[in-house]
């Protein structure tokens, strides 16, 4: 069981195929699968479909997926932050899907966890809720939303040992679980692999039986929205 | 005097208890962190942490740390991270006491519309839909009409709603209003601002 591989190309080699569902982990650009990404770039497939919160920006994350027009379809929460995103939606060479933030993060859990659908209550009365059945529970209204089940995730974790258990590092983890959970394989990137036995047992934030390839690699980390407060008294 | 966005964002604090978990939006609502004073107040941001700190001193952000507008922030001693299932769970499952956001548009019905305009840019709906579906109380801070002079308080929604029936109390700049049955009724005004002014500048039915 050999998870670790040289790079990202290496760890993706034979997973990719034109037309395919990638689940990736994320929040803006915080925590995204930069090297992966790059990687897909490199690959020339195309007509891929994402479940990724964000879209990244137009040079970095997603964005230079979008520039060499390999992506077709965007499952997504929010997608402010990228022109050649909005030039493609609208010219209708993309598709997107709207997700409630929580909704989408569910459904990747679910997906991972086994469970094809699901109820809640987030969207009911809205757009989101058109199409969708409809069940009372307790005298409140749900609308059922189903798992994902993605051909490929790919994601970034902080440190991870030789077997894939992996811990996260403050708000870079968001997406990175369920994303990991609900992909047929899932490719992950760390800053650092360790030797097993490293790592405690009771801080593993992903058991490694999620991860099939691991890649270590230097990352850029990108600021979106760099903010700051000024010394008392400067 | 009607209230200016930093008084509005005092009074919004007035809504918070001591021991509350919060979620507050971008805008006013993130004004509000500033005037809880001695309450004990954990803030949640939904890309994955509760105890959220103030902005960094420069040098020193981290681009593993940011709230859920993508800004750099801090963690304190209290602060826990969890991945955005979790983040949502909590958020779905009522655990968090309060949202504070901004609106659009509010209906005498609860109705709240923050998340599109049709026939312009769409960016999405964020995490908006599930918190007014899922906090315990949604409060809603905005100005009481738009650049236009026209209310944002209405009989019903004209924008695609975010969620249906989930506002609980308003905080507009000419006072603190509350949604009931029929629909709203004034809780206060903001000085010198009298429930005519506040009656004139309303379209919602005011109880």
């Amino acid at each position: 069981m050999k998870k670790i591989y040289a790079n990202a190309t290496e760890a993706l080699d034979g997973l990719l195929r034109d037309d395919m569902l990638i689940a990736a982990g994320g929040f803006g650009l915080c925590g995204i699968p930069e090297l992966l990404l790059e990687a897909i770039k490199d690959s020339g497939v195309k007509n891929l479909t994402f479940a990724s919160n964000n879209a990244g920006v137009d040079d970095f994350g997603i964005g230079i997926l979008l520039q060499t027009g390999q992506v077709s379809k965007m499952m997504s929460s929010y997608v402010g932050e990228n022109d050649e995103f909005m030039r493609q939606y609208l010219s209708g060479e993309l598709e997107i899907e709207f997700n409630p933030q929580g909704t989408l993060a569910e459904r990747m859990r679910a997906g991972g966890c086994g469970i094809p659908g699901f109820y809640t209550k987030t969207g009911v009365g809205t757009q989101v809720a058109e199409g969708k059945e409809h069940k009372d529970f307790n005298g409140e209204t749900y609308i059922m939303e189903e798992g994902i089940f993605a051909d490929l995730s790919i994601v970034k974790a902080w440190k991870a040992d030789e077997t894939g258990n992996c811990i996260f590092r403050k708000t870079a983890r968001n997406f990175n679980p369920p994303a990991a959970m609900c992909g047929k394989v899932c490719v992950m990137e760390v800053e650092e692999i360790v030797p097993v036995g490293t790592l405690d047992p009771d801080h593993i934030h992903l058991p490694g039986i999620y991860v099939h390839r691991l890649i270590q690699g230097e990352h850029e980390k990108r600021i979106e929205q760099r903010t700051v407060r000024q010394k008392e008294g400067a | 005097m009607p209230w200016d966005r930093n008084q509005m964002a005092e009074r919004a604090a007035q809504e918070l208890e001591d021991g509350m978990y919060v979620n507050l939006g971008i805008g006013i609502p993130t004004l509000v962190a500033n005037y809880v004073g001695d309450k004990d107040i954990t803030l949640q941001s939904e890309n994955g942490m509760l105890g959220m700190g103030p902005f960094p001193f420069e040098g020193e952000e981290d681009p593993d740390l940011i709230n859920a507008g993508k800004q750099t922030i801090t963690e304190m001693d209290r602060t826990a991270y969890f991945d955005s299932a979790q983040s949502f769970g909590m958020i779905r499952g009522g655990k968090i006491a309060a949202a504070i956001l901004g609106a659009m548009e509010v209906a005498e019905n609860g109705d709240l519309a923050n998340w599109m305009i049709p026939g312009k840019l769409v960016k999405g709906m964020g995490g908006a839909m599930d918190l007014v579906a899922g906090v315990g109380r949604v409060i809603v801070v905005m100005d009481h009409t738009n650049k236009h002079g026209v209310s944002k308080l209405l009989k019903e929604c004209t924008l695609p709603l975010t969620g249906a029936g989930v506002v609980d109390r308003i905080i507009t700049n000419l006072g603190v209003l509350d949604v009931v049955e029929g629909g709203l009724k004034i809780v206060e005004t903001a000085p010198d601002v009298s429930e005519d002014d506040l009656r004139a500048a309303t379209e919602a039915t005011l109880v």
